[in-house]
Protein backbone atom coordinates (compact mmCIF):
# COMPACT_ATOMS: atom_id res chain seq x y z
CA UNK A 1 0.00 0.00 0.00
CA UNK A 2 3.01 2.40 0.93
CA UNK A 3 4.69 1.40 -2.52
CA UNK A 4 1.77 2.07 -4.25
CA UNK A 5 1.01 5.57 -2.72
CA UNK A 6 4.16 6.33 -3.20
CA UNK A 7 4.22 5.36 -6.67
CA UNK A 8 0.68 7.19 -7.66
CA UNK A 9 2.09 10.71 -5.55
CA UNK A 10 5.04 10.13 -7.51
CA UNK A 11 3.10 10.26 -10.70
CA UNK A 12 1.00 12.93 -9.98
CA UNK A 13 4.09 15.03 -9.51
CA UNK A 14 5.44 14.10 -13.18
CA UNK A 15 1.96 14.52 -14.76
CA UNK A 16 1.81 17.50 -13.28
CA UNK A 17 5.57 18.34 -14.58
CA UNK A 18 4.56 17.48 -17.84
CA UNK A 19 1.60 19.55 -18.38
CA UNK A 20 3.71 22.83 -16.99
CA UNK A 21 6.32 22.17 -19.62
CA UNK A 22 3.70 21.48 -22.17
CA UNK A 23 1.95 25.07 -21.47
CA UNK A 24 5.43 26.69 -21.16
CA UNK A 25 6.50 24.61 -24.49
CA UNK A 26 3.66 26.13 -26.08
CA UNK A 27 4.10 29.70 -25.17
CA UNK A 28 7.09 29.34 -26.79
CA UNK A 29 6.14 28.14 -29.79
CA UNK A 30 3.30 30.87 -30.14
CA UNK A 31 6.57 33.48 -30.43
CA UNK A 32 8.02 31.40 -33.04
CA UNK A 33 7.65 31.60 -36.80
CA UNK A 34 6.96 28.66 -38.87
CA UNK A 35 9.22 27.04 -41.07
CA UNK A 36 8.81 27.60 -44.77
CA UNK A 37 10.23 25.80 -47.67
CA UNK A 38 10.30 25.29 -51.61
CA UNK A 39 9.04 21.82 -53.14
CA UNK A 40 11.98 20.17 -55.32
CA UNK A 41 10.28 17.22 -55.88
CA UNK A 42 7.99 16.85 -58.59
CA UNK A 43 5.15 17.22 -56.48
CA UNK A 44 4.08 16.27 -52.92
CA UNK A 45 0.19 15.32 -52.07
CA UNK A 46 -1.44 16.79 -49.36
CA UNK A 47 -4.26 14.31 -47.12
CA UNK A 48 -6.93 14.80 -45.28
CA UNK A 49 -4.74 12.96 -41.94
CA UNK A 50 -1.55 12.49 -40.71
CA UNK A 51 -1.45 8.13 -42.52
CA UNK A 52 -1.36 6.91 -45.64
CA UNK A 53 -4.80 5.61 -45.84
CA UNK A 54 -5.96 9.17 -45.70
CA UNK A 55 -6.97 10.68 -49.34
CA UNK A 56 -5.13 13.16 -51.37
CA UNK A 57 -7.12 16.08 -52.18
CA UNK A 58 -4.46 18.26 -53.21
CA UNK A 59 -1.10 17.82 -55.14
CA UNK A 60 1.04 21.14 -54.75
CA UNK A 61 3.98 21.38 -58.03
CA UNK A 62 7.63 21.47 -57.96
CA UNK A 63 9.03 25.63 -56.94
CA UNK A 64 5.95 26.12 -55.01
CA UNK A 65 6.11 27.25 -51.30
CA UNK A 66 4.60 25.58 -48.37
CA UNK A 67 4.80 26.51 -44.63
CA UNK A 68 5.35 23.51 -42.39
CA UNK A 69 2.54 23.94 -39.28
CA UNK A 70 3.53 21.13 -37.35
CA UNK A 71 4.56 17.31 -37.16
CA UNK A 72 2.84 13.81 -35.87
CA UNK A 73 5.34 10.94 -36.45
CA UNK A 74 6.27 10.78 -39.88
CA UNK A 75 3.84 13.39 -41.08
CA UNK A 76 4.17 17.14 -41.88
CA UNK A 77 0.70 19.83 -41.54
CA UNK A 78 1.69 22.01 -44.37
CA UNK A 79 0.00 25.15 -45.47
CA UNK A 80 -0.35 26.44 -49.08
CA UNK A 81 0.12 29.71 -50.41
CA UNK A 82 -3.56 29.66 -50.46
CA UNK A 83 -4.59 28.61 -47.20
CA UNK A 84 -5.06 24.84 -47.64
CA UNK A 85 -3.74 22.79 -44.42
CA UNK A 86 -3.04 19.10 -44.84
CA UNK A 87 -0.80 16.48 -44.51
CA UNK A 88 2.19 15.41 -46.17
CA UNK A 89 4.86 12.24 -45.41
CA UNK A 90 8.53 13.16 -44.39
CA UNK A 91 9.91 10.89 -47.75
CA UNK A 92 8.18 13.91 -49.89
CA UNK A 93 9.43 16.97 -48.26
CA UNK A 94 13.22 15.32 -47.91
CA UNK A 95 14.22 16.71 -51.04
CA UNK A 96 12.47 20.35 -50.21
CA UNK A 97 14.60 23.57 -50.40
CA UNK A 98 15.10 26.34 -47.79
CA UNK A 99 13.65 29.46 -49.36
CA UNK A 100 17.22 30.37 -50.68
CA UNK A 101 17.79 27.64 -52.14
CA UNK A 102 19.85 25.10 -49.63
CA UNK A 103 18.78 22.15 -49.59
CA UNK A 104 17.41 21.21 -45.94
CA UNK A 105 17.46 18.49 -43.69
CA UNK A 106 14.34 16.67 -42.22
CA UNK A 107 16.68 14.20 -40.69
CA UNK A 108 15.10 10.83 -39.40
CA UNK A 109 16.56 9.59 -36.69
CA UNK A 110 18.91 6.26 -37.57
CA UNK A 111 21.36 4.26 -36.49
CA UNK A 112 23.96 6.36 -36.34
CA UNK A 113 22.19 8.94 -33.56
CA UNK A 114 21.77 5.31 -31.67
CA UNK A 115 25.38 4.50 -31.99
CA UNK A 116 26.01 8.12 -29.92
CA UNK A 117 23.22 8.08 -27.78
CA UNK A 118 23.35 9.76 -23.44
CA UNK A 119 20.03 9.11 -22.72
CA UNK A 120 18.22 6.07 -22.34
CA UNK A 121 14.47 5.31 -20.59
CA UNK A 122 12.90 2.25 -21.03
CA UNK A 123 10.65 -0.33 -19.47
CA UNK A 124 10.70 -4.13 -19.54
CA UNK A 125 8.57 -7.14 -18.26
CA UNK A 126 10.00 -10.50 -17.71
CA UNK A 127 10.76 -13.17 -14.52
CA UNK A 128 12.59 -12.43 -11.39
CA UNK A 129 13.26 -16.04 -9.53
CA UNK A 130 9.94 -17.12 -10.46
CA UNK A 131 7.89 -13.91 -9.84
CA UNK A 132 6.21 -11.96 -12.80
CA UNK A 133 8.29 -8.68 -12.79
CA UNK A 134 7.86 -5.00 -14.32
CA UNK A 135 10.94 -3.11 -14.66
CA UNK A 136 11.50 0.94 -15.62
CA UNK A 137 14.91 2.37 -15.84
CA UNK A 138 16.90 5.48 -17.18
CA UNK A 139 20.57 5.44 -17.97
CA UNK A 140 23.30 7.56 -19.08
CA UNK A 141 25.82 6.85 -21.51
CA UNK A 142 28.76 9.60 -19.65
CA UNK A 143 31.19 7.45 -21.69
CA UNK A 144 31.66 5.97 -25.19
CA UNK A 145 31.17 2.84 -23.40
CA UNK A 146 30.56 3.21 -20.26
CA UNK A 147 26.51 3.85 -19.17
CA UNK A 148 24.96 4.63 -15.47
CA UNK A 149 21.29 3.27 -14.96
CA UNK A 150 18.84 3.48 -12.32
CA UNK A 151 15.82 1.40 -11.82
CA UNK A 152 12.82 0.25 -10.08
CA UNK A 153 11.44 -3.43 -9.70
CA UNK A 154 8.03 -4.64 -8.79
CA UNK A 155 7.78 -8.62 -8.97
CA UNK A 156 4.79 -10.12 -8.37
CA UNK A 157 4.71 -13.84 -7.13
CA UNK A 158 2.23 -16.17 -5.74
CA UNK A 159 3.89 -16.32 -2.13
CA UNK A 160 4.79 -12.43 -1.80
CA UNK A 161 5.58 -9.12 -4.09
CA UNK A 162 8.75 -7.33 -4.14
CA UNK A 163 9.88 -4.13 -4.69
CA UNK A 164 13.61 -3.28 -5.93
CA UNK A 165 15.47 -0.04 -6.56
CA UNK A 166 18.69 -0.92 -8.48
CA UNK A 167 21.93 1.15 -9.26
CA UNK A 168 23.82 -0.01 -11.92
CA UNK A 169 27.15 -0.21 -14.16
CA UNK A 170 27.32 -0.96 -17.53
CA UNK A 171 29.76 -1.53 -20.21
CA UNK A 172 29.22 -1.32 -23.68
CA UNK A 173 32.25 -2.66 -25.68
CA UNK A 174 30.86 -2.79 -29.10
CA UNK A 175 28.71 0.33 -29.98
CA UNK A 176 29.45 0.45 -33.57
CA UNK A 177 27.14 -2.81 -34.22
CA UNK A 178 23.00 -2.18 -34.27
CA UNK A 179 23.14 -5.38 -32.05
CA UNK A 180 25.29 -4.20 -28.99
CA UNK A 181 26.05 -6.53 -26.41
CA UNK A 182 26.52 -4.93 -22.83
CA UNK A 183 27.64 -6.41 -19.35
CA UNK A 184 26.60 -5.06 -16.35
CA UNK A 185 26.82 -4.67 -12.63
CA UNK A 186 24.48 -3.66 -10.04
CA UNK A 187 23.51 -3.27 -6.51
CA UNK A 188 20.65 -1.95 -4.57
CA UNK A 189 17.65 -2.77 -2.39
CA UNK A 190 14.95 -5.06 -2.91
CA UNK A 191 11.47 -4.83 0.05
CA UNK A 192 9.76 -8.14 -0.09
CA UNK A 193 5.75 -8.19 1.07
CA UNK A 194 4.83 -11.54 2.22
CA UNK A 195 0.75 -11.99 0.34
CA UNK A 196 -1.19 -11.17 3.15
CA UNK A 197 -3.46 -14.40 2.87
CA UNK A 198 -0.29 -16.02 4.22
CA UNK A 199 -0.13 -16.24 8.01
CA UNK A 200 2.86 -15.22 10.10
CA UNK A 201 5.09 -13.04 7.94
CA UNK A 202 7.18 -10.29 8.15
CA UNK A 203 7.95 -7.64 5.67
CA UNK A 204 11.98 -7.66 5.25
CA UNK A 205 14.44 -5.03 3.64
CA UNK A 206 17.73 -6.86 2.13
CA UNK A 207 20.91 -5.37 0.05
CA UNK A 208 21.58 -7.36 -2.86
CA UNK A 209 24.49 -7.51 -5.40
CA UNK A 210 23.97 -8.31 -9.13
CA UNK A 211 25.76 -9.17 -12.47
CA UNK A 212 24.10 -9.31 -15.81
CA UNK A 213 24.92 -9.80 -19.36
CA UNK A 214 22.30 -8.17 -22.40
CA UNK A 215 22.06 -7.36 -25.85
CA UNK A 216 20.39 -3.87 -27.10
CA UNK A 217 19.29 -3.59 -30.56
CA UNK A 218 18.13 -0.60 -32.76
CA UNK A 219 14.61 -0.91 -34.45
CA UNK A 220 13.49 2.22 -35.69
CA UNK A 221 13.20 6.09 -35.32
CA UNK A 222 14.28 6.20 -31.26
CA UNK A 223 13.41 2.88 -30.21
CA UNK A 224 15.60 0.30 -28.88
CA UNK A 225 14.65 -3.80 -27.91
CA UNK A 226 16.71 -4.83 -25.04
CA UNK A 227 17.30 -8.13 -23.56
CA UNK A 228 18.74 -8.54 -20.40
CA UNK A 229 19.89 -11.41 -17.85
CA UNK A 230 20.86 -11.15 -14.40
CA UNK A 231 21.92 -13.10 -11.45
CA UNK A 232 21.20 -11.31 -8.18
CA UNK A 233 23.07 -12.31 -4.32
CA UNK A 234 20.51 -11.41 -2.10
CA UNK A 235 21.86 -10.74 1.54
CA UNK A 236 19.48 -12.41 3.39
CA UNK A 237 21.72 -14.01 5.86
CA UNK A 238 21.16 -13.46 9.66
CA UNK A 239 23.56 -14.98 10.81
CA UNK A 240 27.03 -17.44 9.71
CA UNK A 241 25.31 -20.75 8.93
CA UNK A 242 22.55 -19.05 6.78
CA UNK A 243 22.96 -19.02 3.02
CA UNK A 244 22.21 -15.63 0.78
CA UNK A 245 19.27 -16.45 -1.43
CA UNK A 246 19.78 -16.24 -5.17
CA UNK A 247 17.62 -14.93 -7.70
CA UNK A 248 18.10 -15.23 -11.20
CA UNK A 249 16.02 -12.32 -13.50
CA UNK A 250 15.74 -12.26 -17.20
CA UNK A 251 14.26 -9.64 -18.78
CA UNK A 252 12.70 -7.93 -22.34
CA UNK A 253 11.60 -4.85 -22.89
CA UNK A 254 11.75 -1.41 -25.06
CA UNK A 255 13.48 1.98 -24.75
CA UNK A 256 13.97 5.11 -26.16
CA UNK A 257 16.73 7.57 -26.46
CA UNK A 258 17.54 10.67 -26.63
CA UNK B 1 91.19 6.90 -25.61
CA UNK B 2 89.60 9.09 -23.49
CA UNK B 3 88.54 10.95 -26.43
CA UNK B 4 86.62 8.12 -28.44
CA UNK B 5 84.79 7.45 -25.65
CA UNK B 6 83.65 11.12 -24.89
CA UNK B 7 82.77 10.87 -29.14
CA UNK B 8 81.14 7.46 -28.69
CA UNK B 9 78.74 9.59 -25.49
CA UNK B 10 78.08 12.24 -27.87
CA UNK B 11 76.86 10.05 -30.93
CA UNK B 12 74.84 8.43 -28.06
CA UNK B 13 73.66 11.63 -26.88
CA UNK B 14 72.87 12.64 -30.91
CA UNK B 15 71.22 9.24 -31.52
CA UNK B 16 68.83 9.69 -28.29
CA UNK B 17 68.24 13.35 -29.58
CA UNK B 18 67.27 11.72 -33.16
CA UNK B 19 65.23 8.91 -31.37
CA UNK B 20 63.30 11.63 -29.42
CA UNK B 21 62.47 14.08 -31.92
CA UNK B 22 61.23 11.06 -34.15
CA UNK B 23 58.84 9.97 -31.50
CA UNK B 24 57.72 13.34 -30.89
CA UNK B 25 56.75 13.42 -34.39
CA UNK B 26 54.97 10.38 -34.41
CA UNK B 27 52.81 11.64 -31.69
CA UNK B 28 52.45 14.74 -32.88
CA UNK B 29 51.02 13.24 -36.24
CA UNK B 30 49.19 10.44 -34.68
CA UNK B 31 47.54 13.05 -32.35
CA UNK B 32 46.60 15.57 -35.29
CA UNK B 33 44.28 13.46 -38.07
CA UNK B 34 45.85 12.97 -41.29
CA UNK B 35 44.89 16.18 -43.30
CA UNK B 36 45.85 16.60 -46.68
CA UNK B 37 47.16 20.02 -47.17
CA UNK B 38 44.86 21.84 -49.81
CA UNK B 39 45.46 25.37 -50.58
CA UNK B 40 42.36 26.63 -51.67
CA UNK B 41 42.63 29.11 -54.62
CA UNK B 42 39.72 31.08 -53.90
CA UNK B 43 38.45 30.53 -50.06
CA UNK B 44 34.70 31.10 -49.94
CA UNK B 45 33.62 34.20 -47.75
CA UNK B 46 30.06 32.68 -47.23
CA UNK B 47 28.64 32.30 -43.39
CA UNK B 48 26.33 28.94 -43.75
CA UNK B 49 23.53 29.34 -42.12
CA UNK B 50 22.40 25.93 -40.31
CA UNK B 51 19.36 24.93 -41.40
CA UNK B 52 18.67 21.06 -39.71
CA UNK B 53 15.25 20.61 -38.99
CA UNK B 54 14.39 23.60 -36.34
CA UNK B 55 11.08 24.46 -34.38
CA UNK B 56 9.00 22.11 -35.73
CA UNK B 57 6.04 21.20 -33.55
CA UNK B 58 6.00 17.35 -33.13
CA UNK B 59 2.70 16.40 -31.32
CA UNK B 60 3.68 12.82 -30.81
CA UNK B 61 2.79 12.54 -27.14
CA UNK B 62 -0.53 12.74 -25.70
CA UNK B 63 -1.73 12.96 -22.08
CA UNK B 64 -5.40 13.12 -20.80
CA UNK B 65 -8.17 12.20 -18.03
CA UNK B 66 -10.65 9.25 -18.58
CA UNK B 67 -13.48 7.96 -16.43
CA UNK B 68 -16.26 5.13 -16.75
CA UNK B 69 -17.50 1.92 -14.76
CA UNK B 70 -15.15 -1.37 -13.95
CA UNK B 71 -16.65 -4.52 -12.96
CA UNK B 72 -14.27 -6.35 -10.29
CA UNK B 73 -15.48 -9.67 -9.93
CA UNK B 74 -17.67 -10.54 -6.97
CA UNK B 75 -17.01 -6.97 -5.73
CA UNK B 76 -19.47 -4.76 -8.15
CA UNK B 77 -19.63 -2.47 -10.66
CA UNK B 78 -18.23 0.89 -9.76
CA UNK B 79 -17.06 4.30 -11.03
CA UNK B 80 -13.29 4.19 -12.26
CA UNK B 81 -11.35 6.66 -13.36
CA UNK B 82 -7.67 7.53 -14.39
CA UNK B 83 -4.98 9.82 -15.83
CA UNK B 84 -3.24 8.18 -19.48
CA UNK B 85 -0.60 8.91 -21.60
CA UNK B 86 1.03 7.86 -24.84
CA UNK B 87 3.56 8.26 -27.35
CA UNK B 88 2.90 7.60 -31.26
CA UNK B 89 5.81 5.80 -32.36
CA UNK B 90 4.92 6.01 -36.42
CA UNK B 91 1.17 6.53 -37.47
CA UNK B 92 0.75 2.40 -36.46
CA UNK B 93 1.88 2.04 -33.41
CA UNK B 94 2.08 3.40 -29.89
CA UNK B 95 3.14 3.06 -26.37
CA UNK B 96 1.16 3.77 -23.05
CA UNK B 97 0.95 4.19 -19.71
CA UNK B 98 -2.07 4.93 -17.74
CA UNK B 99 -3.03 4.69 -13.70
CA UNK B 100 -6.63 3.90 -12.88
CA UNK B 101 -8.84 3.47 -9.71
CA UNK B 102 -12.06 2.38 -8.52
CA UNK B 103 -13.54 1.76 -4.91
CA UNK B 104 -15.10 -1.41 -5.04
CA UNK B 105 -18.61 -2.12 -2.99
CA UNK B 106 -19.62 -5.62 -0.78
CA UNK B 107 -19.56 -8.74 -2.52
CA UNK B 108 -23.02 -10.97 -2.39
CA UNK B 109 -21.60 -12.96 0.21
CA UNK B 110 -20.86 -10.16 2.91
CA UNK B 111 -24.49 -8.25 2.13
CA UNK B 112 -26.05 -11.38 2.60
CA UNK B 113 -24.22 -12.86 5.64
CA UNK B 114 -24.68 -9.27 7.29
CA UNK B 115 -21.81 -9.63 9.64
CA UNK B 116 -18.69 -10.59 7.97
CA UNK B 117 -16.07 -9.00 6.21
CA UNK B 118 -14.13 -10.49 3.96
CA UNK B 119 -11.39 -7.02 3.37
CA UNK B 120 -11.35 -3.75 4.76
CA UNK B 121 -12.78 -1.07 3.78
CA UNK B 122 -9.12 0.16 2.77
CA UNK B 123 -8.07 -2.83 0.82
CA UNK B 124 -11.39 -2.37 -0.90
CA UNK B 125 -9.87 0.82 -3.10
CA UNK B 126 -8.47 -0.87 -6.56
CA UNK B 127 -5.60 0.65 -7.99
CA UNK B 128 -3.66 0.08 -11.07
CA UNK B 129 -0.88 0.99 -13.72
CA UNK B 130 -0.41 -0.41 -16.83
CA UNK B 131 2.39 -0.43 -19.55
CA UNK B 132 0.96 -1.05 -22.92
CA UNK B 133 1.70 -1.36 -26.75
CA UNK B 134 -0.96 -0.33 -29.35
CA UNK B 135 -1.85 -0.60 -32.54
CA UNK B 136 -4.14 1.39 -34.95
CA UNK B 137 -5.52 -1.19 -36.41
CA UNK B 138 -8.61 1.06 -38.51
CA UNK B 139 -7.70 4.43 -39.33
CA UNK B 140 -10.05 6.29 -40.93
CA UNK B 141 -12.37 9.49 -41.48
CA UNK B 142 -16.27 10.20 -40.33
CA UNK B 143 -18.26 12.80 -41.72
CA UNK B 144 -21.06 14.42 -39.93
CA UNK B 145 -23.55 16.35 -41.99
CA UNK B 146 -21.69 16.18 -44.66
CA UNK B 147 -20.06 19.46 -43.77
CA UNK B 148 -17.48 18.14 -41.09
CA UNK B 149 -15.01 15.45 -41.12
CA UNK B 150 -12.80 13.83 -38.35
CA UNK B 151 -10.07 11.96 -38.26
CA UNK B 152 -10.19 8.58 -36.27
CA UNK B 153 -8.93 5.46 -35.48
CA UNK B 154 -9.85 2.07 -34.06
CA UNK B 155 -7.10 0.64 -31.84
CA UNK B 156 -6.57 -2.46 -30.17
CA UNK B 157 -3.95 -2.16 -27.21
CA UNK B 158 -2.13 -4.68 -24.98
CA UNK B 159 0.19 -4.22 -21.87
CA UNK B 160 1.13 -5.68 -18.18
CA UNK B 161 1.36 -4.02 -14.97
CA UNK B 162 0.02 -4.12 -11.20
CA UNK B 163 -3.26 -4.09 -9.67
CA UNK B 164 -2.94 -3.20 -6.05
CA UNK B 165 -6.52 -5.04 -4.70
CA UNK B 166 -7.45 -6.73 -1.30
CA UNK B 167 -4.23 -6.41 0.34
CA UNK B 168 -1.79 -7.20 -2.24
CA UNK B 169 -0.17 -6.21 -5.59
CA UNK B 170 -1.22 -8.80 -8.46
CA UNK B 171 0.21 -9.16 -11.90
CA UNK B 172 -2.02 -7.89 -13.97
CA UNK B 173 -1.96 -8.24 -18.18
CA UNK B 174 -4.73 -6.11 -19.45
CA UNK B 175 -5.88 -6.47 -23.37
CA UNK B 176 -8.57 -4.46 -25.13
CA UNK B 177 -9.49 -1.70 -28.08
CA UNK B 178 -10.62 2.00 -28.27
CA UNK B 179 -11.66 4.41 -30.64
CA UNK B 180 -10.03 7.48 -30.77
CA UNK B 181 -12.34 10.47 -32.68
CA UNK B 182 -9.86 13.21 -33.03
CA UNK B 183 -12.13 16.17 -32.33
CA UNK B 184 -8.80 19.16 -33.61
CA UNK B 185 -5.50 17.83 -34.65
CA UNK B 186 -4.46 18.49 -30.72
CA UNK B 187 -7.57 17.11 -28.93
CA UNK B 188 -8.85 13.67 -29.32
CA UNK B 189 -12.21 11.94 -27.63
CA UNK B 190 -11.41 8.28 -26.56
CA UNK B 191 -13.50 5.45 -26.15
CA UNK B 192 -12.07 2.00 -24.47
CA UNK B 193 -12.83 -1.58 -23.31
CA UNK B 194 -10.51 -3.01 -21.52
CA UNK B 195 -10.06 -6.65 -19.45
CA UNK B 196 -7.63 -6.67 -16.54
CA UNK B 197 -6.78 -9.96 -15.61
CA UNK B 198 -5.42 -10.73 -12.60
CA UNK B 199 -5.64 -13.72 -9.94
CA UNK B 200 -7.36 -13.57 -7.04
CA UNK B 201 -6.81 -16.05 -3.86
CA UNK B 202 -9.56 -14.35 -1.54
CA UNK B 203 -11.60 -17.30 -1.66
CA UNK B 204 -9.14 -20.07 -0.55
CA UNK B 205 -8.67 -21.18 -4.38
CA UNK B 206 -6.41 -18.77 -6.76
CA UNK B 207 -8.48 -18.18 -9.40
CA UNK B 208 -7.77 -15.83 -12.51
CA UNK B 209 -10.25 -13.05 -12.80
CA UNK B 210 -11.40 -10.78 -15.60
CA UNK B 211 -12.28 -7.21 -14.63
CA UNK B 212 -13.63 -5.16 -17.11
CA UNK B 213 -13.37 -1.41 -17.52
CA UNK B 214 -15.74 0.64 -20.23
CA UNK B 215 -14.38 4.34 -20.00
CA UNK B 216 -15.02 7.63 -21.92
CA UNK B 217 -11.34 9.80 -22.13
CA UNK B 218 -10.22 12.91 -23.64
CA UNK B 219 -6.52 13.55 -24.74
CA UNK B 220 -4.38 16.27 -25.78
CA UNK B 221 -1.78 15.48 -28.25
CA UNK B 222 1.71 17.77 -27.71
Amino acid sequence: MVETGFIFRNMRIAVLLLISQYLLSGLAYGAEQYRVVKIADPFIELRTGAGRGYPVFLVVERGETITLLKRKTDWFKVRTKENQEGWVDLKQLQQTLSPTGEKTQFAGIALSDFQRYRWQIGVSGGDYGGAREINLYAGHRFAAHLSAELGITQALGSYSSSLAAKASLLAHPFTQWRVSPFFAIGTGVVSTHPRTTLVQTQDRTDQFASVGIGVQTYIARRFVFRLEYNDHIVFSATNAHDTNEEIYEWKAGFAIFL
Amino acid sequence: MEGRVRHISLSGAALLLVCSNVLLTTAALAAEPMTIDTEQVIKPQVKRTNVSEPRIDAEDFEVGVFGGMMSVEDFGVNPVFGIRTAYHISEDFFVEAAVGQSKTTKTSYERLSGAAELITSDERLLRYYNLSVGYNLLPGEVFIKGKYAFNTALYIIGGIGSTHFAGNDRFTLSIGSGYRFLATDWLAIHGDLRDLIFDMDLFGKNQITNNIEMSLGATVFF
